[in-house]
């Protein structure tokens, strides 16, 4: 939490991709995924073409494509789930790799695993362009009702401070012996959880006198 | 002359059953640095806490420069009352210092240009002027302190209610803040555990104990009386003595 850093998934620079206005980024990126997810799971040329696009956009951006691609394995899991498709899906067998698969289920995971690493690609590239406030100005000025932008802001600006309320409960449970692998003391991690809830909902509610003093009478302004 | 904070009488029971305050009388007058102290659970933040109608009183009354603190006057007493809370985690909820600071001001309805001198002037007055465009969390703690103070300062209130403001500071920030407050032409009531600090910047202390007042004069007279000191749970640090500390600079 020291001074003088950006967010985690945020790339400093002054391209002319950082320097757009970001609600015609965040149109951009809405408009770019709905084409996605609209095109058939077997357009491959098409993929091909979006992926040629966003590969122009980071270029210009000059933000890393490492630096992009480690933060993709938040993909993972998704991936996981397009990955056992083929073997779950009805319809005519076909063999890959001597293994028996459905043809329509390796298709349909195709398409899924292509279309969300396109989406997820392209929000990546949207947020290590974007500081997170000017994300949030973007959404307002797209007319996004303004207690969800705020909502929106408290999350932001609360995930790094309760973040760090977790590293430090886990390095005093480190300090006192505690081993997350030994599931003896998994009772223990859902024991952690229940105390961070409450100590979040505690800081809400002192959060809240902090508004409530500063002439905060519950209309979003 | 009405007094700032004009509290008589202040009694107040939790919904629990639990009273923390029996009768607390306190004035405070412009321009004047009160310290309050007082031992943990003597009802310190209780008090602070009615001063701008978050909590409503049991018994007695809070007015602030003759204003009751009454539900029909909330919006103007919290004008009035600025409260700096013990964690700058709590007080800063924006994404940037700018709309932080702002938020206050805003709620009274100021706006456009008024409001963007208000925020800037406000910086301006606690060194922070640089940052405007940073999110909070991105700022180191004593800078996060300052622009708390700035937050409260923006709204321009006619008292600066600091809970605990040297807590956590290194001693450079703490000086720091210690500069800034003595800079400010507004009134301070200042809860605290930091003695020293109290004699540094507040020339009155209000001792606090057991949700009754029972010291109520010069800091240096309050620090130097040892048998009220230990019947309170009050403790000077190692080696400190008010009675050979020069005098403070400043007002």
């Amino acid at each position: 939490m020291g001074a003088g850093h950006g967010h985690r998934l945020h790339f400093h620079g002054h391209s002319p991709v950082h320097r757009a206005r970001p609600h015609l980024k965040l149109l951009a990126l809405v408009g770019f995924v709905l084409v996605v997810v609209a095109t058939p799971a077997d357009g491959y040329p098409f993929f091909a073409g979006y992926l040629g696009i966003l590969a122009v956009v980071v270029a210009v951006s000059r933000v890393p494509p490492p630096y992009l691609l480690r933060r993709m394995v938040v993909e993972v899991p998704f991936l996981v789930f397009a990955a056992v498709l083929p073997f779950v899906a009805h319809g005519p067998r076909t063999e890959v790799l001597g293994l028996s698969v459905s043809e329509t289920g390796l298709v349909a995971a195709g398409g899924l695993a292509i279309k969300g690493t396109l989406g997820v690609l392209a929000s990546l590239t949207l947020a290590a362009t974007t500081e997170p406030h000017d994300v949030l100005r973007g959404l307002e000025r797209l007319r996004l009702p303004r207690m969800l932008v705020q909502i929106l802001g408290f999350m932001i600006r609360y995930l790094d401070v309760v973040g760090a309320e977790l590293g430090r409960m886990r390095v005093a449970l480190a300090s006192r012996g505690f081993d997350g692998r030994n599931p003896r003391h998994w009772p223990v991690l859902a024991r952690s959880v229940g105390a961070l809830f409450i100590r979040s909902y505690e800081r809400g509610e002192r959060v809240h006198l902090a508004m409530l003093s500063r002439g905060y009478d519950g209309s979003a302004r | 002359m009405t007094p700032v904070l004009d509290v008589r009488g202040l009694a107040h029971v939790y919904p629990d059953g639990h009273q923390a305050l029996y009768g607390v009388d306190l004035h405070v007058h412009r321009g004047e640095r009160v310290a309050l102290l007082g031992p943990n659970g003597a009802g310190k933040t209780t008090l602070v806490l009615h001063l701008n109608g978050i909590l409503t009183a049991s018994a007695g009354s809070v007015a602030v420069s003759g204003l009751p603190v009454t539900k029909a006057n909330l919006q103007e007493v919290r004008r009035r009352v600025g409260v700096v809370f013990q964690d700058p985690d709590d007080q800063l909820f924006m994404p940037t210092v700018r709309d932080d600071v702002a938020f206050g001001p805003r709620n009274l309805g100021v706006k456009g240009e008024a409001l963007d001198r208000r925020v800037h002037e406000a910086l301006e007055k606690v060194g922070m002027a640089e940052h405007v465009d940073r999110p909070p969390h991105h700022l180191s703690f004593g800078q996060r302190r300052r622009v708390a103070v700035a937050t409260v300062l923006a709204m321009e209130p006619e008292v600066l209610v600091l809970d605990e403001p040297s807590s956590n500071l290194d001693p450079a920030s703490r000086r720091e803040l210690a500069e800034i407050l003595r800079s400010l032409d507004v009134t301070v009531l200042m809860v605290t555990h930091d003695l020293p600090y109290a004699l540094e910047l507040c020339p009155r202390s209000v001792v606090l104990s057991d949700g009754v007042v029972v010291a109520d004069g010069a800091t240096r007279d309050v620090l130097s009386d040892d048998a009220l000191m230990r019947s309170h749970r009050l403790e000077l640090p190692y080696g400190f003595d008010p009675r050979t500390v020069p005098a403070p600079p400043g007002r």
